[in-house]
């Protein structure tokens, strides 16, 4: 029996008074493609970052690659792991967010080849080979040398795309990764994620480009108010929606 | 159409237009050239500046002992305050509640009271306590020493001056911190880079862009600051000139002996402020071509995250 990559089951998250996740289920398979849609609000954000431990998990659980993630079970007893193993768990995780956060002060190269040098104890030469050739995947190559600020929006995402692909991750989350973008930017970005998906990475992104969840999704998974409403192909789910609440969205933002 | 006609504007060239005059602006010079003159005047006329006694101590070798003990002093104060600063700063911005509050407090008193008590308060520890001792409250002492001994006017011009400076630093410090994106810390760990790392990698080479400039400031503010230590009897630039026009009675020559001498030094540490300042707004652009505007727009950004293609060249 071949594991999913991701086994999210009856998770759950609360900001004091306010409960975001109410139980969220959601199993991807290696190589599967997930685009999570849904209103603002309804929890997408911080499901992700619960997966990738910025936020902890207060009910349920999430493995990934079969690893129990943020928590240690021993002894029929559940504890929380240490700074050490939440980190270990976070390196094979890539993830994408909305405003890129480059490191400012850092080259593009320098950028991409931090965590792999700092944190994996690669060889500077073979970090350095393998960034540019990330750059030459994302299209930047002529770009290596600049820093973030003076590239795009478009081009600091593609980079911020090539930094997390660096540390050769088991999985990337994508968190609205074209948002902050000028539209005739959305374009190349979503160019490198479809490239992705195509070489088999497992990928959960959200986004309100249905264009891009029609194309490149295996699945579509429609969230609001803190569950998992809907779920199924894009056909199905963007095409022919059941819930009355995805059909609200859709037709928002269709 | 006559009623468009009817509204359309006068023919007017704006070209030729006349400037506008600002009388009250002239009056205001030549008031003030009128003043700096009298005080020019007043300067040179007035021979109670005694210049010839300004210029017989200026470079006499007592002052120029006064002034090596304010440098070092700033220096050896200032250091204190930098280390004191980091480690207040932490315990402000730690998760833990005990140092927070602890941290909060020392703030909240070193800022809350004038500096010179603070001063005051070291030079007569000894009022306060006879002998000093470090062992395990309530129970067994390792070392004991006499408050009045350990205790000169040097360290208590250092604790006085240092762990107030800490209380500033520390605010300063935390503030540099603090400005720092919290996306910075998220991407970091999302990349699996530890707390340490992504402090120092990430976090503080950001943070000095805000940190370092101020800190300047505090070293200027500082220099000047020494002189209160001449109320502690010791011998700094203030307290030399202050014991020799004690003597002589020279009062007024002698202080501006001083001033001169705060003036000159403070000038090279302004010019050195300066180099800093735009080290850190050039800091802030890299190899762009106008610093001064991507500096600008570098402040900008940071509350507007999302960059528009106008700056963008490429
Ligand atoms: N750190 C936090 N503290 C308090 N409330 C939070 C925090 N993070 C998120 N929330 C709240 O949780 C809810 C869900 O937020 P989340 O960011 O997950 O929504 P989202 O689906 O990603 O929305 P959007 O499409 O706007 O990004 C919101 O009501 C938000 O205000
Ligand atoms: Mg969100």
């Amino acid at each position: 029996m071949s594991m999913p990559m991701v086994h999210a089951r009856a998770v759950r998250k609360s900001f004091g008074p306010l409960e975001v996740l109410k139980g969220i289920d959601l199993t991807v398979e290696r190589g599967e493609v997930v685009v999570i849609l849904g209103p603002s609000g309804s929890g997408k954000s911080t499901f992700l970052r619960c997966v990738n431990q910025l936020e902890t998990i207060e009910g349920g659980a999430i493995h990934v690659d079969g690893e129990l993630i943020g928590f240690r079970a021993s002894g029929g007893r559940v504890h929380h792991l240490g700074d050490r193993d939440i980190t270990r768990q976070r390196r094979e995780i890539g993830m994408v967010f909305q405003q890129f956060n480059l490191f400012p002060h850092f080259t593009v190269v320098q950028n991409i080849m931090e965590a792999p040098v700092g944190v994996r104890r690669e060889s500077r030469a073979k970090a350095r080979a393998r960034a540019l050739a990330l750059l030459e995947r994302v299209g930047l190559a002529d770009k290596t040398n600049s820093y973030p600020r003076q590239l795009s929006g478009g081009q600091q995402q593609r980079v911020a795309i090539a930094r997390a692909l660096a540390m050769e991750p088991k999985l990337m989350l994508f968190d609205e990764p074209t948002s902050a973008l000028d539209p005739e930017l959305v374009g190349e970005v979503l160019a490198t994620m479809k490239g992705l998906a195509n070489d088999g990475l497992t990928m959960i992104v959200v986004t309100h480009e249905v264009g891009f969840a029609r194309e490149v999704a295996d699945r579509v998974v429609f969230m609001d108010g803190g569950v998992i409403v809907e779920s199924g192909p894009p056909s199905e789910v963007l095409d022919n929606p059941q819930n009355p609440r995805t059909r609200a969205f859709l037709s928002k933002v269709l | 159409m006559t009623a468009t006609e009817r509204h359309s504007p006068p023919d007017i060239d704006v070209a030729g237009a006349a400037r506008t005059r600002h009388p009250l602006r002239w009056v205001a010079s030549i008031i003030l050239l009128i003043l700096a003159a009298q005080l020019v005047n007043l300067l040179i006329t007035n021979p109670n500046f005694k210049w010839d006694v300004v210029a017989r101590y200026f470079n006499a070798q007592v002052i120029g002992a006064g002034i090596i003990t304010t440098l070092y002093l700033t220096v050896i104060a200032m250091a204190v305050g930098v280390i004191g600063g980091v480690l207040v700063a932490m315990g402000r911005l730690s998760q833990n509640p005990i140092a927070r509050i602890v941290s909060g407090l020392y703030v909240w008193f070193f800022r809350g009271t004038p500096v010179l008590v603070q001063l005051v308060l070291w030079y007569n520890l000894s009022a306060l306590m006879p002998r000093i001792s470090f062992g395990i409250p309530f129970g067994p002492e390792f070392l004991t020493a006499d408050t009045n001994q350990l205790i000169t006017p040097l360290l208590a011009a250092i604790l006085g001056l240092g762990l107030n400076e800490a209380a500033y630093m520390a605010e300063i410090i935390r503030g540099g911190l603090m400005s720092v994106d919290p996306g910075q810390t998220e991407a970091a760990s999302a990349l699996g880079m530890s707390r340490g790392r992504t402090f120092r990698r990430i976090i503080l080479p950001q943070a000095m862009r805000f940190i370092v400039p101020p800190t300047g400031s505090q070293v200027i503010s500082m220099l000047k600051a020494t002189s209160l230590v001449s109320v502690i009897a010791l011998a700094d630039l203030l307290y030399t000139v202050q014991a020799i026009y004690n003597r002589t009675f020279q009062t007024i020559p002698l202080l501006i002996v001083a001033c001169v001498w705060y003036l000159v030094i403070t000038s090279v540490l302004y010019v050195g402020q300066s180099f800093i300042e735009r080290h850190y707004a050039r800091g802030a652009t890299r190899n762009a071509p106008q610093s001064f505007w991507s500096f600008l727009l570098f402040r900008r950004r940071q509350a507007a995250p999302a960059p528009t293609r106008e700056e963008t060249p490429s």
